[in-house]
């Protein structure tokens, strides 16, 4: 089978770029106006949806192309729409229910939003899986400019955080490490080099299970070999976390940083990693012409 | 009517969220759906529970509120003639 | 290159394993009864599995201490039947499981909400742990030991077809020789008030296709394939069928609405085709989403109108039987296109009397045996316009 090259043509983040407040996180809001311009559009979304579909409209930007598959990628979904339906249901009693929070409670509302806007027809799909849902979308996303079924893909992840979710988790130890986090970023992908290219994905690797430190640095210099790599800069959470805090799809603020926060060119290793999930993504990075 | 008028268009614009709009932008004759306001499928469902919730007035397909759902005016004469509260 | 097909497993309310599931069929048993489940006010026809989740656990052989939610359980059932069917074991080979669910844990979510949304300070951790819809997943590969790749697909309706899709595409890019593909979804109080709200709810058992449809039954169940490569089969290995086509649209109409043309069904039932290399005459049979609300099926029927011409193939939806599973029903679907093959049958829609004006359409009503079949296609679709189409082929 014929195999194209994967490269990264436009990047877009929305992430906190401020400190935490109590130990939380909260994304820098853009003006979701200028870039879902329709009220009737905007007007059923909630906070999640429309930071994920400004990311996704924001990555198209400037980039004459229609992408041939939508990917996105949520490791717990349009949340505060989740809570708003099931909180509905207990105190309205199962009556009188509104359905909005309930049809945009579904997780592939971003995906599907960013077809609706972009009246994009083509595949369209969503990863939930933990902190393996943005490398999945990935690994999709290369699959099909691999083979040749696409040119050009739009893949991205996001994630909200509500108060719910930031005292359930907080409950359960899970921002001991990093501050709670959120936000959103997309990557265009494309198997073509062009003067726009910002990197090339070389691998993409998921691994499950309770490793320790040097199976891990093992594992890690195996993925490097394995795809003729010598030498490569280590992004590691310890330093994108403290930018974007702690979440499932958190890797994709990696890559987004990988891509767009490193100076010079080269290899580099995005590294992440969340409950016995690990992942790895490796890229060439370019400097602009 | 008037003041059931002002008291639709206000519920309209806070339950369907209608950011930009006024009350005093919806324009009584004006069709609700498609071309007018703009609502669709899912606003009807919306409207469905105010009618409900508001006068008392149950709907159980929403096909049947095709007509009635016109505009501000139709909804309003509808609301007059069936109103249980 | 093509993915054969391995091994199947389903539960839904017709039963569990494949035998139970065409004994239904044939007899014309539909799964269809009240809510048990959990307390609800709301009175209308669901196809619920008739085991409890002690009954499931106790199947299993799991820890009847142990929890976990509905839809792991059901998944975990389903799974272990394809897995075991397939003649599966560990080490030759690299297998990967896909799983797909529109709710995952939701049953146990909204157990732990009653209580979180009086006082945050409470609700049992350990019943909103399963939350997430990888927890579900990651339950069967923990029951099956499966320690390689797995992911988790979420597209509401057409789930569990992306999740057989995707499993395709990496076997046929030689990234894995084996994969468990389906889905899993329990019924919960979330999406029966969620399409309550839709006002999408039949109160009486839902006729798909029919003139006088008001809407669907919801179930709940789980479905799986055991995709294989060519190269991975050995001598002996069983093969039910081919994967042979499949794609993926957006309808990008409306959040939840289909376009009146069905432009996204028409596309993905096209780019199936394109992909399996046949023309639409090809097609025998067509399993077809078939919800029974007013939208879907017009919808569907212009779109099959628009593809087959005025040779429309036999065709049902199985939904009267199964009620709408969510995200379990492109897998349970997906299992009754290859059971379809398999037993040379093609399965009644019940509940059809009058076809819809506008598109005319009669499904099979019917049970029909030693048919001739050599080709299923399989729709499902979902909101958001994620549409998706598998092509069974013997």
């Amino acid at each position: 089978m014929d195999s194209y090259s994967v490269y990264i043509q436009s990047v877009a983040s929305i992430y906190p770029e401020g400190e935490p407040v109590e130990g939380r996180f909260s994304i820098n809001e853009p003006d979701y106006k200028e870039w879902i311009k329709e009220a009737g559009s905007r007007r059923r979304m909630s906070r999640i949806v429309k930071m994920g579909v400004t990311a996704g409209l924001q990555c198209l930007q400037n980039m004459a192309v229609k992408p041939e598959a939508i990917i996105t990628a949520t490791g717990l979904g349009c949340l505060a729409d989740t809570e708003k339906f099931l909180q509905s249901i207990g105190s309205l009693n199962e009556e009188l229910l509104s359905p909005t929070p309930f049809i945009q409670s579904t997780f592939n509302t971003i995906g599907a939003q960013i077809a609706l806007l972009s009246d994009n027809k083509a595949y369209n799909s969503t990863y939930v899986h933990r902190a393996f849902s943005f490398e999945s979308a990935l690994l999709d996303g290369m699959m099909q400019l691999q083979t040749g079924n696409a040119d050009s893909v739009l893949v991205g992840a996001v994630e909200e955080l509500t108060p719910t979710v930031f005292y359930i988790l907080e409950r359960m130890g899970a921002w001991r490490k990093f501050p709670a986090g959120e936000g959103t970023s997309f990557f265009l992908l494309g198997n073509e080099k062009t003067h726009q290219t910002v990197a090339r994905i070389v691998a993409v690797d998921m691994q499950r299970g309770n490793f320790s430190k040097d199976q891990l640095t093992q594992k890690r210099s195996d993925l490097l070999r394995r795809n003729g790599v010598s030498d490569a800069r280590i992004v590691s959470e310890e330093m994108f976390k403290p930018i974007c805090g702690e979440y499932q799809t958190a890797s994709s603020f990696g890559l987004w940083y990988a891509c767009t926060q490193l100076n010079g060119n080269g290899f580099v290793l995005i590294t992440n990693s969340w409950l016995n999930n690990y992942t790895a993504v490796v890229i060439e990075k370019f400097t602009k012409e | 009517m008037d003041q059931l008028k002002q008291e639709l268009k206000e519920a309209l614009i806070q339950a369907l969220n209608l950011e930009d709009i006024t009350a005093e932008e919806i324009v009584d004759e004006e069709p609700l759906f498609g071309d007018g306001l703009g609502l669709d499928s899912i606003d009807a469902l919306e409207i469905i529970l105010i009618l409900e919730r508001n006068y008392g007035i149950r709907l159980t397909k929403p096909e049947e509120a095709r007509e009635i759902f016109y505009s501000i005016d139709t909804l309003a004469d509808f609301i007059d003639k069936n109103r249980k509260k | 290159m093509s993915v054969a097909i391995t091994g199947i497993g389903c539960v839904s309310g017709l039963g569990c394993g494949a035998d139970e599931h065409l004994q239904a069929f044939r007899s014309g048993r539909s799964g269809l009864g009240k809510v048990t489940l959990f307390q609800t006010k709301l009175q209308v026809p669901v196809a619920e599995v008739k085991m409890s989740n002690e009954q499931l656990k106790d199947q299993l052989g799991l820890d009847p201490d142990r929890l976990f939610s509905r839809t792991a359980l059901l998944g975990m059932t389903a799974g272990k039947q394809a897995f075991q069917d397939a003649g599966l074991s560990k080490g030759r080979l690299r297998i990967g499981l896909i799983s797909s669910s529109s709710v995952g844990g939701m049953d146990l979510s909204e157990q732990f909400f009653t209580e979180y949304s009086v006082n945050p300070g409470k609700g049992r951790l350990r019943m909103v742990a399963h939350h997430d819809i990888g927890d579900h997943t990651e339950c069967i590969a923990d029951y099956l030991q499966l320690d390689g790749f797995r992911t988790s697909i979420s597209t509401a309706c057409s789930s569990s077809a992306n999740a057989i899709m995707f499993g395709a595409r990496m076997i046929e890019q030689g990234l894995l020789d084996a994969v468990i593909a389906g889905g899993a979804d329990a019924l919960c109080r979330f999406t029966l008030n969620g399409f309550n709200s839709l006002m999408i709810l039949d109160k009486a058992p839902c006729r798909p296709f029919d003139e006088s449809r008001t809407g669907l039954n919801l179930g709940e169940g789980a479905g799986y394939l055991v995709l294989q490569s060519e190269k991975s089969l050995t001598p002996g290995t069983k093969v039910y069928c081919r994967l042979t086509g499949y794609a993926n649209a957006n309808d990008a109409y409306h959040q939840t609405a289909s376009s009146p043309e069905g432009e996204g069904a028409f596309l993905a039932m096209l780019h199936a085709l394109g992909k399996a290399g046949i023309e639409s005459a090809t097609v025998d049979y067509i399993n077809v989403h078939g919800t029974g609300t007013n939208n879907n099926d017009l919808s569907e029927s212009t779109a099959i109108k628009r593809l087959f011409g005025e040779y429309v193939p036999p065709f049902s939806s199985t939904k009267p039987f199964t009620g709408h599973t969510l995200g379990a029903a492109g897998g349970l679907e997906a299992v009754f296109s290859v059971l379809a093959l398999h037993e040379r049958v093609i399965f009644p829609n019940l509940n059809f009397k009058t076809p819809i004006m506008q598109t005319g359409l009669s499904p099979v009503t019917r049970m029909r045996e030693d048919q001739d079949i050599t080709t299923v296609l399989s729709n499902s679709f979902g909101f958001g316009g994620n549409n998706a189409s598998l092509i069974f082929q013997k």
